[in-house]
């Protein structure tokens, strides 16, 4: 099997005019988020007014990268041939602690590590093509 | 005018080798029109779905075109799972005001035999978030997973209960003699099975078929010329709360609750007066936490309560009385229909085998997307 078999290739994030900031933080090892100026909403992923008042402009700020495992699975059956070679992983979603939500791989230990409530710390891994990808390992204190 | 269904069919479904996406749209329609006494040429209202096996921008135009009809009123609807509970309501909405008088509503897909599993898997994986969540490779049946485990954690569900809803559904199954998976399932055999996406195993989730089903919904008045099995629309409701999965507001609680609430008030019913449930069942963990979040259950209560017989046929809630999407078939939206078919065919006393005595009453729901897109409907016997 050769790597470059287009099947075996894992989708890259289709970055958007709304999320091509984000995108170039993670690349630069920062995770971002918004917070709304007018009324303190949190939101993930970027767009260009808040969804809570509709205010234009939220502003970016950058994640300390913690958070909490709120559900977990170990995928055993890959949706695609491209994730195949990777069963079992644990797919997760993490709230971080500014107060939004990330769905991620965890990584750095075996999927049994996981479960809810686990408080991880985000890592970021180079994609193919450039740019990287936000995951999580357990956080060691 | 006041709307009622006035014909229900189904096709045969699993894996009918050599079916075409369209042919069975027409095979279904077909055979609706003939349960409600129509001719073709009387319909003058259709609403399609949408087919992953033969996808186009405009279904309902290219069945029209395929069935060789001219409808005055034709749209496609696409809100996955709840999408035959939406064209009901669509089309009720339609009569009621005076913009149709025969409504035909009609989904198929032949994904088993177009795209076989892994493509019609792959396919389906493909709403997932293009950005934060196809990347992390995130199939269906793991977003469901997600659910499952948390209602785990915070309701105390367990794997027993959950396996208990497939292999109750597997015995209602055995009683239709159309349905795709009709050999014995026993919790041991419903436990054991392989991991798909943990906590979920293989018979935790739904079929993939090949299939397709039909309604008519006609104004009372038009109807009443043709047929005289018509069955009551007492009342629906809708509510959509997101669409990916990290975006969920719950992981426990879902947009069924308001939905029904929704469909409920309109019927002037509760869930006690429900005689008979079809309830949406992508996944064991999906038809679960949707009947806590509808209120059939307190909190926490529903897996004990399917763990006791609760949704068999002489149970306090029959459900999904032809097996469901886990053992009678899904083949796309006609999945969600085929609950409808089925709750028309219990309001008629026409189950058979299946049959729940005195059935008069019916709650039908289908969920779109990851519990995103819900609709409700409460059907009754005429």
């Amino acid at each position: 099997m050769s790597t470059t078999d287009p099947s075996l290739m894992k989708p890259a994030p289709l970055v958007t005019a709304d999320t091509r900031a984000f995108w170039d933080a993670c690349a630069e090892g920062a995770l971002t988020f918004q917070r709304c100026a007018a009324c303190g909403h949190v939101q993930f992923p970027p767009r260009p007014f808040c969804t809570e008042c509709r205010a234009a402009g939220p502003g970016t700020e950058r994640s300390a990268g913690l958070g909490t495992i709120h559900s977990f699975t170990i995928v055993h059956r890959a949706p695609t041939a491209a994730f195949k070679a990777d069963t079992p992983y644990v797919l997760a979603l993490v709230d971080f602690d500014e107060g939004f939500r990330l769905m991620v791989n965890l990584r750095g230990g075996p999927p049994s590590d996981a479960r809810i409530g686990l408080r991880v710390r985000v890592l970021f891994e180079p994609l193919a093509g450039g740019g990287a990808l936000p995951q999580v390992r357990p956080l060691v204190e | 005018m006041t709307p009622v269904i006035s014909g229900a069919a189904d096709t045969a479904v699993g894996r009918l080798d050599g079916s075409g996406c369209m042919a069975l749209h027409a095979e279904a329609a077909s055979a609706a029109l003939a349960d409600a006494g129509l001719r073709a040429d009387e319909v003058d209202g259709v609403l399609c779905a949408y087919s992953l096996a033969e996808p186009h921008l405009m279904l309902s135009s290219v069945f029209n075109e395929y069935f060789g009809i001219a409808p005055s009123y034709s749209a496609a609807v696409q809100a996955g799972g709840a999408t035959a509970c939406a064209l009901v309501m669509q089309a009720a909405a339609l009569v009621r005001a005076g913009i149709c008088r025969n409504v035909l509503a009609v989904c198929a897909d032949n994904r088993l035999t177009g795209l076989g599993r892994s493509g019609a898997v792959a396919a389906l994986a493909e709403v997932g978030h293009p950005q934060f969540e196809r990347p992390y490779g995130m199939s269906i049946p793991a977003a469901y997973a997600l659910v499952a485990r948390r209602c785990m954690h915070e309701r105390g569900v367990t794997a027993e209960h959950l396996a208990a809803i497939s292999v109750t559904q597997r015995g209602h199954a055995r009683r239709h003699p159309k349905a795709q998976a009709r050999d014995p399932l026993t919790m041991e055999q419903a436990l054991s099975a392989r991991m798909i996406a943990d906590p979920l195993r293989l018979f935790d989730c739904c079929l993939v078929s090949d299939g397709g089903a039909a309604l008519v919904i006609s104004a009372a008045d038009a109807a009443a010329d043709h047929t005289d099995r018509t069955v009551s629309i007492l009342g629906y409701g809708q509510m959509n709360t997101h669409e990916h999965a990290f975006a969920m507001p719950s992981l426990t609680d879902f947009g069924c609750r308001q939905s029904a609430a929704q469909a409920f008030a309109m019927a002037g019913l509760t869930p006690a007066d429900i005689d008979v449930a079809e309830i949406y069942d992508s996944f064991t963990i999906t038809l679960l936490a949707e009947l806590e979040s509808i209120g059939f259950f307190p909190k926490g209560e529903a897996g004990p309560a399917i763990l006791d017989g609760a949704l068999e046929l002489d149970g306090v809630l029959p459900c999904n009385t032809h097996g469901g999407l886990l053992s009678y078939g899904h083949s796309g939206a006609a999945g969600g229909m085929f609950h409808i078919v089925e709750a028309v065919r219990q309001l008629r006393g026409e189950a058979e085998a299946r049959q729940v005595a005195g059935a008069e009453t019916a709650f039908v729901h289908g969920d779109g997307g990851i519990l995103s897109a819900h609709c409700s409907l409460i059907l009754g016997r005429a």
